[in-house]
């Protein structure tokens, strides 16, 4: 009677789950490198000489991955005045009272808010990560480019990873979201407590 | 390099404390550039005794050979022409590492061991701890610091630690012969500096001082100048301290972000606890309602 709604395809899934294992290792490599207590991190990746040698080259590849990515979602993360009511109903929304918050498209205002601030952070971190890798880009940098770099990169790192908690939590919290995309679809229940207007549009409801 | 384990007292991204039982005196080289004549005997000792060989680089036409530190080059010689009071100057200057007592290297090294701080004063970088990321580089306000091309580990002097750490004095005090180099302990040089700064002002240098910025708690390696009010006419900062970008990210920064990231995830698992899962109920018998 009710077959599930596919939400993310085959190409959209691998693409999130590369750029979700780069991102795993270079959190991992990079709190190594930011504070002492998770120096013992960097033995994952072979020790810090190579966690040096390859977080670059992982963040590299997470941006390009991450390009995929935004290139997908971009369009259906606009901010529109109903996200705005959402974001204000926060209260609602962490308190599992769905009922009272406006229709949500494709995307509520928190995973939209949470797009625009991994398009920033990667930008940033992309820049002053490439300011500050060592032996390719960071001999030619001036020392005062290299104490901003390394603090805004830090700064940003710390947005990101901060998101990602709160991304993953929310998968867990809000049953049903994972298997979008592990196996790439959703229930019809799913997608019409969470995300109405997009049930609509892709048919939901003209059975 | 460690041959004084038992007397370190600091040592890079490390949360405990080192091993310390043993104190001992605090060390400084003196480096009086009224006396100093650019021979670079110093640098040629520094070369020998480190068994160091720089590359052969180019002559641009200038004194300065080679041309600034790098991987094997630990002392350089700065040749700045200067006309202070409208009277041409050539103020000499042996660069190098100056041995901080709040060094910013050390602050900023990931790396645990990596830079040590003995109890005498000297900073040492013990390079097989080094993973070559360049924060020393950033840490340092002096930029002393320099990462080899050829093993990307981060290179300077060690004001001859091993030899200081067996009752000789480093190389280029040996080599040096005008007396422009001395080396003692921090209270016997800044004594010594004292007396050469009232002969300089005797003979006409009333700005004549001693170059030990509080900026960085102050130095194991002095400077006497002739103009100790503008250090930057030999190429030294004014008013050196470690960066406030360094402090901030090295500092503050480090227990902040992860007491928010720890208290992001675990106020994550106690939402789950309190408030409990978001779920659509799923009615595969009965008909959906409309939207």
């Amino acid at each position: 009677m009710s077959e599930p709604i596919e939400r993310y395809t085959p190409e959209e899934r691998v693409n999130h789950w590369f750029t979700a294992i780069a991102f795993v290792l270079l959190t991992l490599s990079g709190l190594a490198l930011f504070h002492p207590s998770l120096f013992w991190l960097s033995h994952l990746l072979g020790g810090g000489t190579w966690t040096r040698i390859l977080h670059p080259f992982i963040g590299v590849a997470m941006f390009v991955s991450f390009v995929g990515l935004a290139w997908s979602f971009w369009e259906h993360n606009r901010i529109t005045r109903l996200d705005r009511q959402w974001l204000a109903r926060w209260r609602d929304v962490v308190g599992n009272r769905e009922e009272n918050l406006p229709e949500v498209g494709r995307y509520n205002a928190g995973q939209k808010l949470l797009f625009w601030v991994m398009v920033g952070t990667m930008l940033v971190l992309l820049v002053t990560g490439i300011a500050i890798w060592h032996p390719y880009f960071a001999p030619a940098a001036p020392v005062a480019l290299l104490r901003s770099a390394v603090l805004i990169h830090s700064v940003c790192s710390f947005l990101l990873i901060l998101g990602i908690i709160i991304h993953i939590y929310a998968a867990i919290w809000v049953k049903g979201s994972m298997r979008a995309m592990t196996r790439g679809q959703v229930s019809r229940a799913w997608a019409k407590k969470h995300h109405r207007a997009w049930y609509r549009d892709v048919g939901g409801g003209a059975r | 390099m460690p041959l004084q384990s038992l007397d370190i007292k600091d040592r890079s991204a490390t949360t405990t404390a080192s091993p310390s039982i043993r104190g001992g005196i605090e060390v400084a080289k003196l480096i009086d550039i009224s006396k100093c004549i650019g021979c670079r005997a110093c640098e040629a000792a520094c070369m020998e005794w480190n068994d160091l060989r720089d590359v052969i680089g180019e002559n641009p036409g200038e004194f300065a050979s080679p041309r600034g530190l790098s991987d094997a080059s630990w002392t350089v010689m700065e040749f700045h022409e200067v006309e202070p009071d409208g009277r041409l100057e050539w103020l000499i200057r042996k660069d190098g590492c100056l041995h901080c007592a709040d060094p910013g290297c050390l602050a900023a090294c990931p790396a645990p061991g990596a830079i040590v701080q003995y109890a005498n004063g000297i900073v040492d970088f013990h390079e097989e701890n080094c993973i070559g990321c360049g924060y020393c580089i950033a840490g340092c306000p002096f930029d002393i610091p320099r990462i080899s091309p050829r093993d990307a580990k981060a290179y300077k002097c060690t004001l001859c630690s091993d030899r200081v750490a067996v009752g000789l004095e480093p190389a280029c005090i040996k080599a040096c012969p005008t007396g422009a180099l001395v080396f003692g302990s921090k209270e016997d040089m800044t004594q010594h500096a004292g007396e050469r700064i009232a002969d300089l002002r005797d003979r006409g240098y009333d700005n004549a001082g001693l170059y030990d910025p509080d900026g960085v708690g102050g130095t194991h390696v002095m400077y006497v100048l002739q103009h100790a009010d503008r250090p930057q006419l030999f190429g030294l900062p004014e008013d050196p301290t470690i960066s406030p970008l360094v402090s901030l990210w090295k500092g503050i920064a480090k227990p902040l972000a992860l007491l928010a990231l720890g208290m992001a995830a675990v106020g994550s698992f106690f939402h789950y606890i309190r408030v409990g899962p978001n779920e659509a109920a799923e009615r595969t018998e009965e008909p959906e309602e409309s939207a």
